[in-house]
């Protein structure tokens, strides 16, 4: 059988935990330019499952953190955001977008309001770019901190709350999309109610000299089990969570990606981030195209890269992301369509390998999130 | 009945002219989670070294090579409603087709147990 090839001109870095994830049974392949685990001796499905039903520990610490501290900080994320960072509270985190001119995607990240300044989260494989366009156009009296010293884990499912409490009591009082400080196995650590699997969870900044540390204490925990990059691309594909450089990208904007709700109403009205017009266009008349779900029929994966055919057999857009769905048991995927054959329930024809598959455009999450909204008071 | 197996990590059971087709313990240890078989038709035409049936895994699909020439004879019906018997048997319930050898000098070519384990450990 064949076995695909992975060309990568720079050698992939390490990350702090790649010598823990070996000795947990990782298999670790090349992502963002670290060695990473795709999987560990469960495999993916179980990984997944896992996660739907208890708790899995993911290691995201490819995903760029940055600070951003100084006076000014706030307007000036503002002026590359579409969001309302004046308006986010101290210890609340957004869901953002950095935009171009023409109103394309250049990255999605979270957003926190920190007491030290503005952390960002984000993506991996566009660390380097986002930094550069950062620097650029923050003035220099922002301070841009790398945060180069720091891992980035993720717990999630519906029993990572009690397995973190046992080792940060009070975590539980966070409520979705809101962060703190705790003091973690002695550390430092910020954690926040957030993550990209669909279920409850926290993401836990620490130093990285403390990673190898909680990954033990957490995985000691009888609900944690370890899960790897393949387990957290099926999940947040049933999530319906895009994935940057598959779903979106600098050619998509967030109105025909399904993002309207990261453009603050303030910023919609006032304008100042790049592609105001566009997005303003899209806003009023609609996107000529749309993010769709697709239920693919029968049992065969459809994947990215496949093309979406019209009712003549003409090329009208294609599949951004699209594999297996372990919770309904059939294959799903997400791209884009016209905005003509958008709606729920319609029927379109994919091509792929050289066989026509049928989809039903679907709503999205396929898998109903179970975000915590409010913490446990007590 | 002899057993061969091939540098694309496919086994093959040979009973006279007729021969069982599936992926090896390794191959499915690579793939992972077996989520769908794409078999060939009873009745098809296949040449050795040509794709005659893809396994997609949760991650990506591969392509399974006829590792001799002939004609279908068989599939393996039980990989549509479970096709995580290529990961739990792989060298046994998880086969995927039979075919009629129509040369059955190919057969020189194919690895026996031995080497196709001393290939292995080089991978």
């Amino acid at each position: 059988m064949s076995q695909s090839d992975n060309e990568d001109d720079i050698p992939p870095a390490v990350l702090p935990l790649d010598g823990w994830h070996r000795a947990m049974g990782a298999r670790m392949v090349p992502f963002a330019g670290y060695m990473m685990p795709v999987q560990y001796a469960p495999g993916i499905l179980a990984e997944h499952r896992q996660t739907r039903e208890a708790a899995s520990l993911f290691d995201v610490s490819h995903m760029g953190q940055l600070l951003v501290s100084g006076e000014g900080s706030a307007g000036a994320l503002e002026a590359v955001t579409p969001s309302d960072i004046a308006g986010l509270a101290q210890d609340r985190l957004r869901y953002s977008l950095l935009l171009s001119a023409t109103g394309g995607i250049l990255d999605d990240l979270m957003i926190t309001h920190r007491r030290d300044g503005f952390y960002l989260v984000v993506n991996g494989a566009t660390r380097i770019d986002d930094i550069a366009h950062l620097r650029e156009e923050l003035s220099d009296d922002i301070t841009l901190n790398h945060m180069d010293d720091h891992a980035l884990l993720a717990l999630q499912g519906p029993q990572a709350m009690a397995a973190l409490e046992r080792l940060a009591p009070g975590v539980g009082r966070l409520g979705f999309m809101t962060a703190g400080a705790f003091e973690l196995l002695g550390s430092a650590a910020w954690i926040s109610r957030s993550g990209y699997t669909g279920e409850d969870g926290f993401e836990i900044s620490l130093p990285a000299s403390h990673a190898e540390a909680l990954a033990d204490a957490l995985c000691a925990q009888p609900e944690v089990a370890p899960a790897g990059l393949g387990a957290r691309d099926s999940l947040r594909l049933e999530a319906g969570l895009p994935l940057y450089g598959h779903d979106l990208d600098e050619d998509t904007t967030p109105v025909e990606a399904g993002l309207s709700f990261a453009i603050a109403r303030r910023r919609r009205q006032d304008g100042g981030f790049p592609g105001t017009e566009r997005i303003a266009f899209e806003l009023s008349e609609g996107p000529a195209r749309r993010r769709v779900g697709l239920l693919v029929e029968g049992r065969q994966p459809v994947r990215e890269g496949a093309l979406l055919l019209d009712i003549e057999g003409d090329e009208v857009g294609h599949v951004t992301s699209g594999g297996f769905s372990p919770t309904l048991g059939r294959p799903i995927a997400m791209g884009y369509a016209p905005a003509t054959l958008a709606e729920p329930g319609t029927r379109v024809s994919l091509a792929a390998r050289g066989k026509i598959f049928t989809a039903e455009v679907a709503a999205m999450p396929f898998v109903p999130h179970r975000y915590v909204r409010q913490g446990d008071p007590s | 009945m002899t057993l061969y197996f091939t540098r694309d990590h496919e086994w093959v059971r040979v009973d006279g002219e007729i021969a069982t087709v599936g992926i090896t313990d390794y191959a499915q240890g690579q793939l992972g989670d077996v989520v769908f078989v794409e078999l060939p038709v009873i009745g098809d035409s296949v040449a050795a070294g040509k794709e005659a049936a893809v396994v997609e895994s949760v991650k990506a699909a591969s392509d399974v090579f006829a590792p001799l020439s002939g004609e279908i004879t068989k599939v393996n019906e039980a990989l549509v409603d479970e096709p995580g018997l290529v990961n739990s048997a792989p060298e046994a319930a998880g086969w995927f087709f039979q075919l009629q050898l129509s040369d059955p000098r190919e057969l020189d070519g194919l690895l026996d147990s031995a080497a196709y384990q001393a290939f292995v450990a080089t991978l």
